[in-house]
């Protein structure tokens, strides 16, 4: 099974309440899937900073003095904020991939679950009241953000086998379905240069999506490509730095949900996701087509 | 004194029995409907708020009315039998799922395989059903209004489907002896399905179905009939290299 989810936000008013909002979705379809859960939230772009959401097991011992140790290593400010087994390190946009080797050669325990100039990822096992609450994502402002519930099949329940994968900055992708080529697709990615971190299929679909929109794609024709190199069953929902983008395979067995009204675009994998949305009533609700590439961006 | 008692009775059993999902819980409605017994004098009922659920008035086995306001989720009125259920919104995957007898009406839309498996019993859609819609049906009927999405009646095995709108790719893929009727264009037909002749009895029969769905203005002359060619029947041996 697995439940997803997905918001878009038009309104600008609604951003303050995107954390609560896609919280209160994800916890509608905690049936769906009770191995784990993650949401990616993209907040407002502070314009001089970029950050990377890193995890650790043992948060106590690899979150104390990375900032100084850090700071140090790439020789620019660093500020680290704290959530549970996540952190999510801030520094100059210019030093962030020096920043990500530099964390990985202080603490080779900590994974990097994202980095961008907006994006935060949060992913652990559990049900996803517990997720949120432990990240404290209701309280997280934003302009769009995906998430979803985990009923494993692929590859085991870790907190690195949780989505959202992200395999490049600001990009993100939840997966309801199962992926039948992916070992060949990972293979000629890493070829490419691609690095993973799992052995689970989901990843494969965000690298493929991260190397063709480094070949110039934009989201939509990257999407696009899916239909085609992809083998499997899939509904994913993407986000990048300011899209949002939805795609199911040609069979369409997994469901899917969307919404649109003047203030949104919402996606569920249940109608159950969208009951509490703002304006639901009125909103013009369709399942989208097989085959089809949906996306929008601010 | 007992006049007046009376007549609050009577009052009571006339009105709608009224289920608020918000307050009561989908297990005690379900379970109140398959209380029921026959002759029962609970005969109206009306669900609120259904808000998605799943499963909402499954397994029902008495003719009574059923008016769900809002949208389901999975499976509702699966397996029903006898009752007539309203849905006042769009129903989710499954609904009607091996319905046996009574008809069900979705005002909106419906999404995957409505229908399936359904034995008898009428389901109208009124909006547009999604893919595999009265996939391996047994003898129930369905009309849509709208339009039908892929590999709709797949291993249809008999009843009617009716589609006054389109229908997408695969139509009644290895189908068997289900009749299906649409009116507007199909994007493919699957393996073994064929258009065939309209006779007068399916004039008749068509015509019937639509009145029992409650569409006016349309004729059944509009449709075209689809149905098994009757090729998959039996194996042949030309195909053995196949295998």
């Amino acid at each position: 099974m697995c439940g997803i989810v997905g918001l878009f936000l038009k309104d600008k008013s609604l951003e303050p309440k995107l954390g609560a909002m896609l919280s209160e979705m994800l916890v509608s379809l905690s049936d769906r899937g009770p191995d784990s859960a993650g949401i990616a939230i993209y907040g407002a772009p502070s314009g001089n900073e970029a950050k990377i959401t890193i995890q650790s097991a043992k948060p106590a011992r690899d979150f104390r003095d990375l900032d100084t140790e850090l700071a140090k290593a790439i020789g620019a400010p660093v500020s680290i904020a704290v959530k549970s087994t996540h952190a999510v390190v801030r520094t100059t946009p210019a030093k962030i991939d020096e920043a990500r080797e530099a964390i990985q050669a202080l603490r080779p325990d900590i994974r990097i679950m994202g980095a961008g100039d907006v994006v935060e990822i949060y992913k652990e096992v559990g049900l996803p009241e517990a997720v949120v609450d432990r990240f404290d994502v209701r309280k997280m402002a934003g302009t769009h953000g995906i998430g979803h519930t985990r009923m494993a099949t692929e590859s085991a329940v870790t907190t690195m086998g949780a989505h959202p994968f992200s395999t490049g900055a600001d990009q993100c992708l939840v997966h309801n379905g199962s992926l039948s080529n992916h070992n060949n697709v990972r293979r000629e990615l890493i070829r490419e240069g691609m690095k993973f971190e799992t052995e689970n299929d989901t990843e494969v679909a965000a690298a493929y999506l991260s190397s063709q929109m480094a070949h110039g794609k934009n989201l939509g024709e990257a999407l696009e490509g899916t239909l085609s190199d992809l083998d499997g069953f899939f509904t994913f929902v993407v986000g990048t730095k300011n899209g949002f983008g939805v795609v199911r395979d040609p069979i369409a067995c997994k469901p899917a949900v969307m919404a649109e009204t003047d203030q949104y675009v919402a996606f569920g994998s249940e109608y159950r996701a969208l009951t509490k949305l703002p304006g639901i009533d009125n909103a013009r609700v369709w399942e989208p087509e097989p085959a089809t590439v949906y996306f929008w961006e601010h | 004194m007992t006049a007046t008692k009376l007549s609050k009775a009577a009052t009571h059993d006339h009105a709608s029995r009224i289920f608020d999902l918000d307050v009561s819980s989908l297990r005690e409605l379900n379970q109140a409907l398959h209380n029921l017994t026959p002759g029962s004098n609970e005969t109206a009922w009306e669900v609120l708020h259904p808000k998605g659920s799943h499963s909402v008035a499954v397994g029902v086995d008495q003719p009574v009315t059923i008016d769900v306001r809002g949208s389901v989720g999975y499976y509702c009125g699966g397996m029903n039998s006898g009752s007539t259920i309203t849905v006042h919104g769009s129903a989710g995957p499954g609904v009607g799922e091996n319905m046996m007898s009574g008809s069900i009406i979705v005002k909106g839309d419906a999404s995957q395989y409505a229908g399936a498996t359904g034995r008898g019993g009428l389901l109208v859609i009124e909006g547009n059903a999604s893919s595999r819609c009265g996939i391996s049906m047994k003898g129930i009927d369905i009309v849509v209004h709208g339009n039908i999405g892929h590999m709709s009646a797949f291993m249809a095995q008999s009843g009617n489907l009716v589609v006054l709108g389109d229908a997408g790719d695969a139509l009644g893929d290895s189908i068997y002896e289900a009749r299906l009727f649409v009116r507007g264009k199909v994007d493919s037909l699957g393996a073994d399905c064929i258009a065939k002749e309209m006779r007068p009895e399916h004039l008749q029969l068509l015509q019937g179905l639509l009145d029992r769905a409650g569409v006016t203005g349309v004729k059944p002359t509009e449709f075209k009939r689809y149905g098994s060619a009757r090729t998959l029947y039996n194996f042949n041996i030309d195909n053995a290299d196949a295998y």
